[in-house]
């Protein structure tokens, strides 16, 4: 345990060091920045696009550190070779593995924590500046804590894109790492159209290959639930409690394959 | 009897060379080996002689293709085989967004130390290699020297039994290197084992009660210095001045070569079964002056030479030693 932590600590320190969380700055400015032009123009439904904005500007950010960090995870240790002192001392591949993936969950959660302050911060200003007779017309409370729910589910979608981009930092360049990463991402939220692919003229070999890819590939859009959250419908407890099973699950199988790959490599 | 520290028996690498039709291309050939507790190992070679090769599979980063290697009595891709071994990388690479001291610390903590006991390790380690007062420098900001002394003091960081250093002396200065070969021999007196990998014949004739000279991927030599250098004296050399025509064909007769340096000025080569004082008395006696005479003893870059020369070769695909 003490040195998964050890290793943790050190990647969430590479990412604080390397600036990553400049970002967040950059996130701040553009919802505060969002938020005072919609305000002008979109009246009634303003609140709406504000937690919209705030959500996918979330995701979007989340996604670009998990591909960015993610990619460097092992692929740069490997390529500066500052693995062989590393991995010379007693401690064994997949706690080192592990220990990065951690550290990189540890890094997109305070990303994701400071990003809802923000959120929340924003939108209790608005609230604050918006007249009752307003507020009333809104679906759901500006400071409504489901927004939680969909923060939580944005995460656990980083982590699973994180372990996407572990595995292939294993045995890829960073920049072939990234481009998979983000292909599997992207791709990841159609597996739905895969998987009723025969409902739009395919059959055959074709159906069966969409089928193969859409259990292969991650069900992102089980993660996705902002339009419930922004329309103040209801998200089932359940629903969030199989995508969290889900999502661990499908980060704890791409760490165990990365181990399996990570295990048999040679570092000349 | 005591337990070898290193036993290594018939190891053997291969590695894919090509993208689409991959061919073993053979690193390392049947490498058996013995380093005992408190020895000073040198692995000496050419590049692409299997050096970096044999250290990396000691330390479990390579696996080997066929052959077994123990450290401790453990097999070496067992983790707790690290337990007790320091190792420095070849032109070392950290973390360079760390400093000395968090480095150190770090690494100790990944060698089972708590975090307090790593920091005051690392503290009085790089005292010892002398970068106390850049503890807290940023790595990225070492120079390459202060890296290579980073490296050994990381390597020392839970005061192992066993020191595998990979060209220990890469990128140090006269000084650096003096400090090492002084680190080297105290750690000897300390009574740990030390392997380490070198290009530098004279630091190897110097620290090593054993070498493995090895080329092409084998083993070419293994033994105590005493048994590869022969110590004996092969010849003399004389460096003599104002010699005239008289002396210089006194002095051929007896079996010398001699070059001329300049007018008078002679270098002799006598041959080591004889004695060089009747030169001195007939150089003495024709005025000429003796500016220099010293023995001819065989080196071990004479072994060294004699063991590796026709079989260098160059590893695919790197352009450091192997």
């Amino acid at each position: 345990m003490g040195l998964l932590r050890a290793v943790a600590l050190n990647t969430f320190r590479e990412a604080v060091r390397d600036r990553v969380f400049y970002n967040l700055l950059l996130f701040a400015v553009l919802l505060v920045g969002t938020s005072l032009i919609i305000g002008q123009l979109a009246a009634g439904q303003d609140v709406k696009i504000i937690k919209d904005l705030g959500l996918a500007a979330s995701l979007l950010f989340g996604v670009g550190i998990a591909v960015f960090l993610g990619i460097q995870l092992v692929a740069r240790e490997v390529e500066r070779r500052s693995v062989h002192a590393t991995l010379a001392k007693p401690v064994s591949r997949p706690v080192f593995l592990l220990g990065k993936y951690v550290g990189l969950l540890l890094t997109l959660g305070v990303n994701i924590t400071v990003m809802a302050v923000a959120l929340f911060a924003v939108l209790a200003v608005y609230q604050s500046v918006t007249p009752a007779g307003v507020q009333a017309t809104w679906t759901a409370p500006a400071l409504d804590p489901r927004l939680l729910i969909a923060l939580g589910l944005i995460y656990v979608e980083l982590a699973v894109v994180t372990g996407v981009a572990l595995l292939f930092s294993t045995y890829s360049s960073a920049l072939l790492s990234a481009t998979f990463t983000t292909a599997i991402w992207v791709a990841g939220h159609f597996v739905g159209d895969l998987r009723t692919v025969e409902q739009i003229g395919a059959s055959g070999t074709t159906v069966w290959v969409a089928r193969l890819v859409s259990w292969v590939l991650p069900n992102l859009a089980l993660f996705d639930v902002k339009a419930e959250v922004v329309h103040g419908l209801p998200v089932p407890a359940g629903q969030v409690v199989a995508a969290v099973g889900y999502g661990a699950a499908y980060g704890a199988a791409m760490w165990l394959i990365a181990v399996a790959i990570f295990q048999r490599r040679d570092f000349k | 009897m005591t337990e070898p520290v290193i036993v290594v028996d018939r190891l053997t690498k291969d590695y894919p060379v090509g993208f689409w039709r991959p061919r073993p291309y053979r690193a390392l050939d049947a490498l058996s080996l013995e380093v005992a507790p408190g020895e000073v190992f040198g692995c000496l070679g050419p590049n692409g002689a299997g050096k970096s090769t044999t250290l990396k599979l000691l330390l479990g980063l390579v696996t080997p293709t066929s052959g077994t290697a123990h450290i401790f009595g453990r097999p070496v891709s067992s983790v707790a085989s690290r337990e007790r071994v320091g190792f420095l990388p070849e032109n070392p690479v950290f973390y360079d967004y760390l400093t000395g001291e968090e480095l150190l610390t770090y690494f100790g903590q990944l060698c089972g130390l708590r975090a307090s006991e790593a920091r005051r390790r690392g503290t009085a380690l790089l005292d010892r290699v002398g970068l106390g007062a850049e503890r807290r420098l940023a790595i990225r900001r070492y120079s390459k020297g202060m890296v290579q002394r980073l490296g050994v003091a990381q390597a020392l960081v839970q005061d192992p039994d066993l020191v595998i250093l990979d060209e220990p002396m890469s990128g140090l200065d006269p000084i650096g290197r003096r400090d090492v070969r002084a680190l080297i021999l105290s750690l000897r007196d300390e009574g740990k084992t030390v392997l380490f990998s070198s290009h530098i014949l004279s630091d190897a004739e110097t620290l090593c009660s054993r070498v493995a000279i090895l080329a092409a991927g084998r083993l070419q030599a293994l033994g105590s210095m005493t048994d590869l250098v022969q110590f004996s004296v092969r010849a003399w050399e004389l460096l003599l001045d104002g010699v005239d025509a008289t002396l210089e064909h006194r002095l051929r007769e007896t079996g010398a070569t001699m070059t001329t340096l300049s007018p008078g000025r002679v270098q002799v080569h006598l041959p080591g079964t004889q004695p060089p004082e009747p030169l001195l008395q007939w150089a003495n006696g024709a005025g000429a002056r003796v500016l220099a005479l010293q023995p001819v003893r065989e080196t071990l870059e004479d072994v060294f030479l004699k063991h590796v020369e026709g079989k260098r070769r160059d590893v695919p695909g790197t352009t450091g030693g192997a």
